[in-house]
């Protein structure tokens, strides 16, 4: 366990303009930044001492990361217990990573009126204090039909219901010359300039480092195995990580949200797993698709997107299957068949179905039985909150919702201090990303620190130094993975065929564990068996072939 | 930034990169500079620790480091300078040449010609969209290569290999030679992609099966690889629902291809070809920038080192006759185009007059195999320049056939190599 | 009469060579190669198969934890995995030159586990 309460207000002025190492020129940032020099592989899972506080957050998605941020402002003790070895794991990790405003929601519903309330000002502002990259590339619901055409009226009518009144429908001329490489046969286009995109996990670990700044705490590989209830109110959290006695427990554990409620009473909700699978394609792809591209539904399916990532490569899917595993993020040849013939090809013929694809995935859409967020305080229980059933446009929603969760803290934890911290921050350091530097600015960080000059991943150009910078951040980077999602190290067309071994080496040398305990993604996912020159001279052992 | 000046930089300091500095530097030119990303010289090939290398070349037996350090003791004896640890991050229009590195930090080299000698990458699970769990240990061959015999270390014990690409193969016994079960190997296509004799040395010596016309259609396990699905496949190269059944394993092996590393060249400008996915070259290995050559498996994928080394010195040579300006032009530039049952040819082009070249080689790759065939390079009136008899070709194996140059007119425009049907 | 079935490797062909012989393992007839290399191949192949074996070892105190090593002639073709757990028994110091002898006689075969890159000593 890997407990990461910071102390660092003090020495951190100013966190919102400077870069990290320049602001670190004093060390005295970077030392207490860095976790202890030999964090064994023990030391991460080690058993957490028994721990009183607040406000206990179970579940490290952008949800939970956004509530701790948000309570972090006042004098109230936030932990956060994340079952995963690293935080935005399960449904923030893997979706369309859009910012939607909301113009198709029902405005009635509650995830309207939270993904109405989260205005792109406000997201603008979060991202901007935090360093997320954000943009505002607009969307593009595609039509080929009369039909469709039909869609975007009612869509425009629904959206001036919203309050939304900017929408436009274009036709073929003005479609192609916002997207040139888009099958040439679509009619319309009904053009959005709210909608967003950026990268969850970037924002979730923002968040969640934010929080640490400002106090709170993160246990990760903490899995919550009971809720004790002691006269009706909150009593003790059981972790595999310790116990926790908290005043107020927020259930924003996402797949797992029904799972945690019934811990606490009987509940008449459910989360069942939604799973939607993506291509990720290639950066040579960067600049063929300017705008979020909604497919038109068919028959099937009800529309997919094709969405141009902050970073520059293409996402595009997804599908949407009912499964009963929650652990079950595996993809199928017949969802990436359907997904391309009738999305991806139909929409821009010259992307291809293998090969400069970077990667494909499933998330696994946390969706509950009422088909809307579910944002209440336990029935019978005082001091639990619920969020359920959080998933599209959930990511848009977070900023509304931790408003929300605030409100319903407040009128539970009658004796918490909701005094403001006089000297809250509102960023976190600014990670060094060299490849948006001028040549310049990264001569001086190079000559300021040389592993700035050492490229580890050659598909991304990430160096030496920002591997050992996420393996340094408020909340570490200890799997292929973890690095993977802050640097995009491992992220590139190799997918890591050639840094793995070279990040694995800077894992182990940096948390000086064995190169055999470095993961993929925590838990068992381990890279290497074994030293080389043992298994040779073990007795036994199967040779058994493949028989057909 | 620093700011340096040199007349060759060559970007990569593998087989190719060394050679090709080595055979500029004996043709006169003076300042030479090898750009090399990992923390050695030798490329790719000091983890090729098996023998097999330079038969053809030195005409005896190596192994991969043994081939490298007969060139590395070259480069260090020179006065080519080498600088490792170092990627270059930009080659741009006005023949700069931008670096970085732990030492120097960012620097700019000015230089006359840029020999391009940056190796090949593996073709991925996710470049093939094989579907299931994302587990640990699924890997490509040639990393796994690497945890073994560079770092140590066994990425699993109960292995299963997609792709009957040499290094699949040459995997396959190093595995078992580390006391692993490598429980077979899979191949998509009909026939093996790699050589007859990798087939018979890395699998049947140790009696590990080879199923051709076969793929794995799932991996299974959520956080380490429990096993994978594998069916066979019909003509059209899709899986056979019926065949398939669940093989548990602890590790899939991928060696399914693999791909010239052009990231840097497309940044350039360089044209690259849509079937070798290297640059379009003429016959000096010359790139559509006239001071930019490519050699090596940047430029196409070799099987054979030697015939990476004979290609890297020819592009040396070239690099030092575009600086001094040996070469004249040809009347008309002649396409060489791939024929019937050709893949592709390199080089794409011939364009120069050079006395002392008496022989063009083109290289080539079928697309199907075919056995006691006739293959022939003709020119634009369907005139045979030149035959050439085969006992076998297939796509595994390179050919090359040696064109006379007299054979070549002024006023020729197109040549064709084909298989004769 | 028994017949062994060998795949020859003298070239990319790799023609399917029936060695038919007795049960003293006398060969009575060679068919299926075309060109008499194949043929000679086939006959060595038979009667007495062997392999250069590669691999590693490991090294103390060099630039590199494991040192590539070759066996500077052919060793029988069934040493292979003794060969193999053989080498990973040996552990040596750096440095290393490129041929230096790191076991003679390796596997009582007559034939020597040699060096094949350089290791500096760190």
């Amino acid at each position: 366990m890997l407990s990461l309460k910071v102390q660092v207000r003090q020495v951190l002025p100013d966190l919102a303009g400077d870069p990290w190492r320049s602001q670190a020129e004093t060390g005295a940032v970077r030392r207490c930044f860095r976790p202890p020099r030999r964090v064994t592989a023990a030391n991460i899972m080690r058993k957490g001492a028994d721990m009183k506080t607040d406000v206990l957050i179970i579940g490290g998605g952008v949800i939970g990361a956004c509530i701790a941020r948000q309570l972090s402002r006042y004098n109230i003790d936030v932990v956060i217990v994340e079952k995963e070895s690293d935080v935005c794991t399960g449904t923030s990790k893997a979706n369309s990573s859009m910012l939607h405003d909301g113009y198709n929601v029902d405005g009635h519903k509650l995830k309207g009126k939270m993904v109405l309330k989260a205005t792109k000002e406000i997201y603008r502002e979060m991202c901007d204090e935090l360093h997320v990259d954000m943009k505002l590339c607009g969307s593009i619901f595609a039509g080929f039909t009369d039909e469709d055409l039909a869609t975007m009226h009612k869509q425009v009518k629904m959206a001036e219901e919203n309050g939304i009144t900017n929408l436009e429908i274009i036709d073929h001329d003005a479609m192609m010359i916002k997207e040139p490489h888009m099958n040439p046969t679509v009619r319309y286009g009904l053009y959005n300039p709210n909608t967003g995109v950026l990268n969850p996990f970037e924002l979730t670990m923002a968040l969640a480092e934010n929080a640490v700044i400002n106090g709170a705490k993160v246990f990760l590989n903490t899995e919550v195995t009971d809720i004790k209830v002691k006269n009706q109110k909150i009593d003790a959290v059981i972790t595999t990580n310790g116990v926790f006695y908290p005043k107020v427990v927020i259930n924003s554990a996402g797949l797992y949200s029904d799972k945690i409620a019934a811990m606490v009473e009987d509940v008449d909700f459910y989360v069942r797993p939604r799973r939607g699978q993506y291509y990720l394609y290639d950066k040579q792809f960067g600049g063929w698709v300017n705008h979020c591209i909604y497919s038109p539904p068919t028959e099937t399916s009800k529309g997919m997107i094709i969405v141009p990532t902050t970073e520059g490569n293409i996402l595009a899917g997804s599908n949407a299957e009912m499964l009963d595993d929650k652990t079950d993020f595996s993809t199928t040849k017949e969802a990436l068949d359907e997904i391309y013939n009738t999305m991806i090809h139909h929409l821009y013929p010259d992307l291809p179905r293998v090969g400069d694809v970077t990667t494909v995935f499933a998330g696994l859409r946390a969706a509950s039985n009422t088909e809307d967020f579910i944002i209440e305080h336990a029935r019978t229980v005082r001091g639990m909150i619920n969020l359920v059933g959080i998933q599209s446009p959930g990511l848009s929603s977070a900023p509304a919702i931790a408003d929300l969760v605030e409100e319903m803290v407040r009128a539970v934890g009658e004796d918490l201090d909701f005094t403001k911290k006089p000297d809250w921050i509102p960023g976190r350091p600014k990670p060094v990303i060299l490849n948006r530097m001028t040549y310049e600015e990264r001569s001086q960080f190079i000559a300021q620190n040389p592993d700035y000059g050492q490229i580890i991943c050659r598909c991304e150009s990430i160096s030496k130094g920002e591997i050992l910078d996420a393996i340094r951040r408020p909340i570490p980077a200890t799997s292929l993975d973890g690095i993977k999602r802050r640097t995009r190290a491992g992220m590139g067309r190799c997918q890591g065929g050639f840094c793995g071994p070279r990040v694995v080496k800077i894992l182990e040398e940096e948390l000086g564990i064995d190169p055999t305990e470095v993961t993929k993604r925590g838990r068992d996912s381990r890279i290497l068996a074994m030293r080389a020159k043992e298994l040779a001279l073990q007795e036994g052992g199967s040779h058994e072939k493949i028989k057909l | 930034m620093k700011k340096l000046s040199y007349d060759i930089v060559v970007v990569g300091g593998g087989p190719a990169g060394m050679a090709a500095a080595l055979e500029a530097r004996k043709a006169g030119v003076e300042k030479i500079l090898i750009c090399e990303r990992g923390g050695k010289l030798g490329g790719i090939l000091e983890q090729c620790i098996h023998n097999g290398f330079g038969l053809q070349y030195f005409k005896e037996e190596l192994t991969g480091p043994e081939y490298a350090t007969r060139f590395s003791d070259q480069v260090e004896a020179s006065d080519i300078d080498v600088k490792v640890n170092t990627m270059v991050m930009d080659i741009q229009e006005d023949k700069k040449v931008i670096a970085v590195n732990p030492e120097d930090g960012l620097f700019e080299v000015e230089t006359k010609a840029v020999i391009l000698a940056m190796g090949c990458r593996e073709r991925t699970r996710e470049s093939i969209t094989i579907p299931g769990d994302r587990p640990s240990g699924v890997m490509c061959a040639g990393t796994a290569q690497r945890y073994v015999n560079i770092n140590g270390y066994l990425p699993g014990k109960e292995i299963v290999i997609l792709g009957s690409g040499d290094i699949g193969l040459i995997m396959a016994r190093r595995m078992t030679l580390e006391g692993a079960n490598v429980k077979g190997v899979l191949e998509l296509m009909p026939y093996s992609t790699g050589l007859v004799r990798n087939k018979v040395q890395c699998l049947d010596d140790f009696g590990i099966p080879l199923y051709l016309s076969h793929t794995v259609t799932k991996i299974h396990g959520k956080n380490r690889v429990e096993g994978v699905s594998i069916a066979e496949v019909g003509p059209d190269r899709n899986p056979i629902p019926e065949t398939e059944v669940f093989i548990p394993c602890d590790t899939l092996l991928l060696s399914v291809g693999l791909i010239p590393e052009n990231e840097l060249s497309k940044k350039v400008g360089v044209d690259l070809d849509r079937v070798t996915r290297g640059a379009v070259v003429d016959e000096k290995r010359r790139t559509n920038k006239d001071w930019i050559f490519a050699c090596g498996n940047v430029l196409h994928v070799h099987d054979l080192v030697d015939n990476v080394t004979e290609e890297s010195e020819l592009a040396g040579r070239a690099a030092a006759g575009y600086i001094f300006g040996t070469y004249a032009p040809r009347k008309n530039p002649i396409t060489v185009k791939p024929g019937n049952n050709i893949g592709y040819v390199v080089p794409q082009s011939i364009r120069y007059h050079d006395e002392s070249q008496k022989v063009i080689r083109l290289y080539m790759r079928v697309r199907n195999p075919q056995e006691n065939v006739t293959m022939e390079i003709k020119d634009d009136k369907g005139e045979v320049l030149a035959k050439f008899k085969k006992d076998i070709v297939e796509p595994g194996s390179m050919v090359n056939l040696a064109l006379p140059t007299m054979k070549l007119t002024e006023d020729m425009k197109e040549i064709t190599v084909s298989v004769a049907e | 009469m028994a017949k062994t079935n060998i795949i020859c490797i003298r070239c990319p062909k790799g023609c399917h060579i029936t060695v038919t012989h007795d049960d003293d393992r006398n060969i009575q007839s060679i068919e299926g190669f075309s060109c008499p290399r194949g043929e000679e191949y086939a006959k060595t192949e038979f009667t007495n198969p062997v392999r250069v074996f590669t691999s590693t070892v490991r090294v103390k105190g060099g630039d590199l934890d494991l040192l590539p090593v070759k066996t500077n002639g052919s060793i029988p073709k069934p040493m292979m995995m003794d060969a193999a757990r053989e080498s990973c028994r040996i552990e040596i110091e750096a440095p290393v030159k490129i041929g230096d002898v790191i076991q003679s006689n390796f596997c009582g075969t007559g034939i020597d586990l040699v060096a094949a890159r350089n290791i500096k000593a760190i």
